[in-house]
């Protein structure tokens, strides 16, 4: 079984947030950029899935764009066989990136796994919508993947701690919510090596920007809806504690 | 106004909150248009809750859910609707629906919904993007729309008159996916959807050793210990813990938030508490907006001080 992980680096949140001047779109000159979180746990259950001896190859995939080759040589030091980047025009935002990584995904991979979503996928969520493209199935929300006879066995997560198992027949594109353990961390000396070692593949196209769509008109924090009032000291949170018959 | 459909969903027979939040929406947008609801197998029997549906539309089939079946299913009583606005839960069932409704019917799909309204000759639409940090508004005169669960009120979509129940048939669809069955959560040593003090910990956190340092605050105040996601996700506490959308919500009488950021997921479990606390270094976190006390100083010196002082 021959596994695909889609990997895309999204702005980090714990960085602050401005709009730009158009009043539509994040300024992103300053911005922090790390790999979308989701996607960290579709990598981390992909190479669990291989050193399981369930799948033969894990290949990273990512559109070009912010530290994307960092991201790629350290999905590679995680445990991934290649990398690919997609350069080209016509990718922005999750619906045509879905459109562009239809074009450039043969049938050469039985899994393709993603995170199962991203805090900037506005226009849908990436993998069910490349699925529908390709014409195979999807799960989102998948905790869990095991191999099996046509396909594979999967964990959908619904609510409460509530799940379902199906099997799958591949190719499926499975929205990744959480690998079946906390994903491996690369140390920096051997993203490094890899960086010498190995390459990154390159694949360029054009991809189609005339699928629906809808328009922005802003961007904006969130109005403020009276909001907290903020404490100057512990004093103050202990007396309320108090208060509320907590302490 | 216009015709808008609603793609409900359903477990163990009950109709989830979502599918009447988003029906009363519909109701209120359809202003002279009509107002239908999709629903699946045997919720067929239960279609007298949709008060506010005009229509409720019966899918023959499995009670069981099925990312495909149900997808397809939906995409075909759609397709000869053909209504102006598609509501889908922004949730575990809508994400492997919404999304291939979008593609095949070529409507354009806008995530994370908190707001929508009639605009013009369409819609305009409101989205949390960004764990809530940014309110993103767009427009379209044609959309499949994914709803946040508890952006609109489930009452609306109980009341009104009767709906006329009809029966649709679509074809098999293919069974490239089949449902084997429903894991239920493992029992929790505590309960805390029953817990009257919550201390509830997020990334902030920063690593396991540090969950000590909450739990000596639970301890302290009595309270149980709660988490957000990242925390499950990160292994230091069991999914019984985890607040939010896919895990339990909760109604304690306070609900202590140490070191989380407020995404829209966690909100989902948590917002409707009548005391919440927060303390995050972000000012700008989106919690602060469901809190009603704050403060932005270091987690662990303010569990400390609380200690020494108690």
């Amino acid at each position: 079984m021959k596994i695909a992980v889609l990997l895309k680096q999204v702005p980090d949140l714990a960085e602050e947030l401005e709009v730009d001047d158009s009043g539509k779109a994040l300024d992103t000159e300053y911005i922090k950029f790390r790999l979308n979180e989701y996607d960290e746990h579709a990598l981390e259950e992909a190479v669990c899935l291989k050193e399981a001896g369930e799948a033969s190859e894990v290949t990273a995939i990512a559109l070009d764009g912010e530290e994307v080759d960092k991201a790629l040589f350290t999905a590679m030091a995680k445990g991934a066989d290649k990398a690919l980047k997609l350069t080209g025009t016509g990718a922005e935002g999750s619906r045509n990136a879905a459109a562009f990584f239809s074009e450039a995904l043969d049938s050469e991979y039985d899994l393709i796994m993603t995170g199962v979503q991203s805090v900037d996928d506005r226009e849908g969520m990436m993998g069910p919508m490349l699925s529908a493209m390709l014409k195979i199935p999807c799960v989102s929300v998948v905790t869990r993947v095991d191999g099996g006879s046509s396909g594979v066995t999967v964990k959908k997560e619904y609510f409460g701690g509530l799940m379902a198992a199906f099997d799958v027949q591949t190719p499926a594109v499975l929205g990744i919510q959480a690998a079946r353990q906390t994903p491996r961390y690369a140390p920096v000396s051997k993203v490094r090596q890899i960086q010498q070692s190995a390459s990154i593949e390159e694949k360029s196209l054009i991809g189609s920007t005339d699928s629906a769509r809808s328009e922005v008109t802003s961007m904006a924090p969130p109005v403020k809806t009276g909001g907290a009032k903020m404490l100057g000291s512990v004093d103050e949170l202990v007396e309320l504690l108090k208060e509320k018959g907590v302490a | 106004m216009g015709n808008i459909l609603v793609v409900t969903e359903h477990m163990k027979g009950e109709f989830q909150d979502i599918s009447l939040e988003m029906l009363g929406r519909a109701r209120q947008l359809a202003n002279g248009g009509s107002c239908s609801a999709i629903v699946f197998g045997g919720m067929k029997d239960r279609a007298s809750e949709l008060g506010a549906a005009d229509r409720v539309l019966c899918v023959e089939g499995n009670d069981d859910f099925n990312p495909e079946a149900y997808a397809s299913a939906a995409l075909e009583v759609i397709q000869a609707e053909s209504p102006d606005l598609v509501l889908v839960g922004s949730t575990s069932m809508g994400m492997d629906i919404a999304p291939v409704l979008g593609v095949s019917m070529d409507l354009p799909v806008i995530s994370y919904c908190s707001g929508i309204e009639n605009s013009g000759d369409g819609y305009e639409f409101t989205s949390q993007l960004y764990g809530g940090k940014m309110d993103v508004k767009s427009s379209a005169s044609k959309a499949v729309a994914m709803v946040l669960a508890g952006s609109f009120s489930a009452d609306e979509g109980k009341s009104g008159g009767s709906a006329n129940v009809e029966d649709v048939s679509v074809g098999a669809s293919s069974s490239r996916v089949q449902f084997k069955e429903l894991i239920e959560p493992e029992a929790a040593d505590v309960d805390i959807t029953q817990s009257d003090i919550l201390v509830a910990v997020g990334r902030g956190i920063g690593s396991k050793d540090d969950i000590e340092v909450a739990q000596e605050l639970a301890e302290t105040l009595n309270a149980d210990l709660a988490c957000s996601r990242p925390v499950v996700d990160a292994g230091w506490l069991p999914k019984s813990c985890q607040v939010g959308k896919s895990g339990l919500k909760v109604n304690p009488k306070v609900y202590i938030a140490l070191g989380i950021s407020g995404a829209p997921e966690h909100l989902e479990g948590m917002k409707d508490v009548s005391t919440i606390i927060a303390v995050n270094t972000d000012k700008n976190a989106p919690i602060f907006d469901v809190a009603h006390y704050g403060m932005t100083d270091d987690l662990f010196d303010i569990c400390e001080e609380i200690g020494d002082s108690l």
